[in-house]
């Protein structure tokens, strides 16, 4: 208990909590993207992933929690972060020089925000089945709920895989930066290995974004139907 | 050569400042940009006006006194120097430039230029030392460094406490500061019998001054006029997190 109090009260304690709550993230982001790659195996591919992940309920929302904690930890920590970093300033200054600061690290907040709403929109829209409640009942000939229509389905509506591919783009951004600062929060990085982690960290926001935006576009273009 | 100032005058912390403009003539390229505003607050005072107060003290790159936000990048727009060595040859003719206090809540503002660091004495204070009985001098090479080290820990004793990092930061984060403080000490033999409580305790105070977290932006290494490396802020993570665990 003193250990979580203290966690929270130190700036680094906070950053300590962003890094690894953000590291979960990263490796569930991975591996979510594996597991969408099957909508180009085909209907039966994807339907038996998705009816393998629900099989159990307790793993599946053993998993959810797990996830929504983390999602939970990296915004509390950013909000206790951005009031003590708006804090720390006061005056502006009148003429301020970028110095070497980048884009990405100058807007973490933002896109950080951003990504959240598109979460928001994403669990409604594909899990809970809200947005279109035609999706319930799309099942396939093995009585599995049908995934592969489901998706195809969604993102045949241009303003659905547009939101998707610029969310997926933020995503991009804020691991281009973050997946290398995470190193840095958990005292990993040093004069050897920094530019190696830098450049790792912005090939896999690249690899995520093409991997994640391919699915719309594919719909989009038709070549997935 | 000519130049038109813009510097922030503030006659104190609890009154509003503004930007005041100055034309300072036949400049000599190779004056120092804190010779130069010894030459405008010459002839401010022979107006009669107020003299611009500014920090200063070696004037050779070496105590940390110096300060200044020149259009926009603390210590100016050399890298790796500190305003006291940085020339007029590095700016044209004709230049405007832009002279601003460093700006944090850290370091409150005390007149014009001049900004209170005396935080950062606060932090050492906290645990920026050695405690060592007292006794002889005891012989220079009776405890081995290796070479590797030795290094490190005098890269990060560069650090002459400017607050450079603090102004140029968007969150006005002390941490490379600190991290070079905490580093040197804590990467010598001299430094492992505090080495857990000095992070605590210089983070901590750190934390206590309202200077923000850091968010790896990189803009504290690319003002430092010592080139502290960012590297040194992740060993303060790695060393503050093992202190908070395993202490
Ligand atoms: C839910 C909305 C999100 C918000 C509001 C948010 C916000 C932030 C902010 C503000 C930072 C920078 C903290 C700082 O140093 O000042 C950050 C860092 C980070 N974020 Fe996010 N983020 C979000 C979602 C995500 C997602 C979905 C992932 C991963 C897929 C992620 C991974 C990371 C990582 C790895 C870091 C680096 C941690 C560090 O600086 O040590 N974030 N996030
Ligand atoms: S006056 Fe001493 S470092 Fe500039």
């Amino acid at each position: 208990m003193n250990l979580l109090v203290a966690l929270f009260k130190s700036s680094l304690g906070k950053k300590y909590v962003m890094a690894l709550s953000g590291a979960v993230l990263v490796l569930f982001v991975i591996a979510h993207l594996l597991g969408n790659l099957q909508m180009f195996l085909g209907p039966e591919a994807i339907n038996k992933y998705a009816a393998f992940l629900k099989a159990s309920p307790e793993v599946l929302w053993g998993a959810r929690s797990g996830l929504l904690l983390m999602v939970g930890l990296h915004l509390f920590s950013a909000a206790l972060l951005l009031r003590e970093n708006s804090d720390a300033r006061q005056a502006e200054y009148e003429k301020k020089d970028l110095v070497a600061a980048s884009f990405a690290s100058r807007t973490m907040i933002a896109s950080g925000i951003i990504l959240f709403s598109f979460v928001v929109f994403h669990l409604l829209h594909y899990t809970a089945l809200q947005i279109d409640p035609s999706f319930a009942e799309m099942h396939d000939a093995q009585g599995r709920h049908d995934v592969y229509r489901m998706v195809v389905s969604g993102f045949s509506h241009w303003w659905v895989s547009g939101f998707y591919i610029l969310s997926m783009g933020l995503l991009c951004l804020h691991l281009s930066h973050g997946a290398s600062a995470m190193f840095q929060s958990l005292g990993l990085k040093n004069e050897r290995n920094r530019c190696f982690i830098d450049g790792a960290a912005k090939t896999l926001g690249l690899v995520l974004f093409i991997g994640y935006s391919s699915i719309p576009l594919a719909v989009l273009l038709k070549v997935v139907k | 050569m000519n130049i038109t100032l813009r510097v922030w005058r503030q006659k104190s912390r609890h009154e509003t400042g503004h930007f005041e403009e100055y034309e300072a003539h036949d400049l000599n390229p190779n004056m120092s940009f804190l010779e130069m505003l010894d030459v405008v607050n010459e002839q401010l005072t022979k107006a009669g006006k107020q003299p611009i107060a500014f920090d200063h003290d070696c004037r050779e790159g070496i105590c940390g006194m110096c300060s200044c936000v020149i259009n926009g990048e603390p210590h100016g727009p050399e890298n790796k120097v500190a305003t006291c060595q940085t020339y007029l040859r590095s700016f044209k003719d004709g230049d405007t430039i832009t002279v601003e206090p460093f700006r944090a809540a850290g370091f409150p503002l005390v007149k014009d230029l001049v900004v209170d660091r005396s935080a950062f004495d606060r932090i050492m204070q906290a645990g920026g030392f050695i405690s060592v009985n007292t006794g002889n001098a005891p012989d220079a090479n009776a405890i081995p460094v290796g070479k590797e080290i030795a290094d490190q820990a005098m890269d990060a004793a560069q650090c002459i406490g400017c607050g450079a990092c603090v102004a140029a930061c968007k969150n006005a984060s002390a941490m490379l500061f600190v991290a070079a403080k905490v580093s040197h000490l804590n990467l010598l033999p001299q430094g492992q019998p505090e080495k857990s409580k000095r992070a605590l305790a210089m983070v901590n105070q750190m934390d206590e001054e309202g200077f923000g977290a850091c968010t790896v932006t990189g803009s504290c290494e690319a003002v430092c006029p010592k080139g502290i490396s960012l590297s040194f802020i992740s060993k303060l993570n790695r060393d503050y997190l093992g202190a908070m665990l395993f202490r």
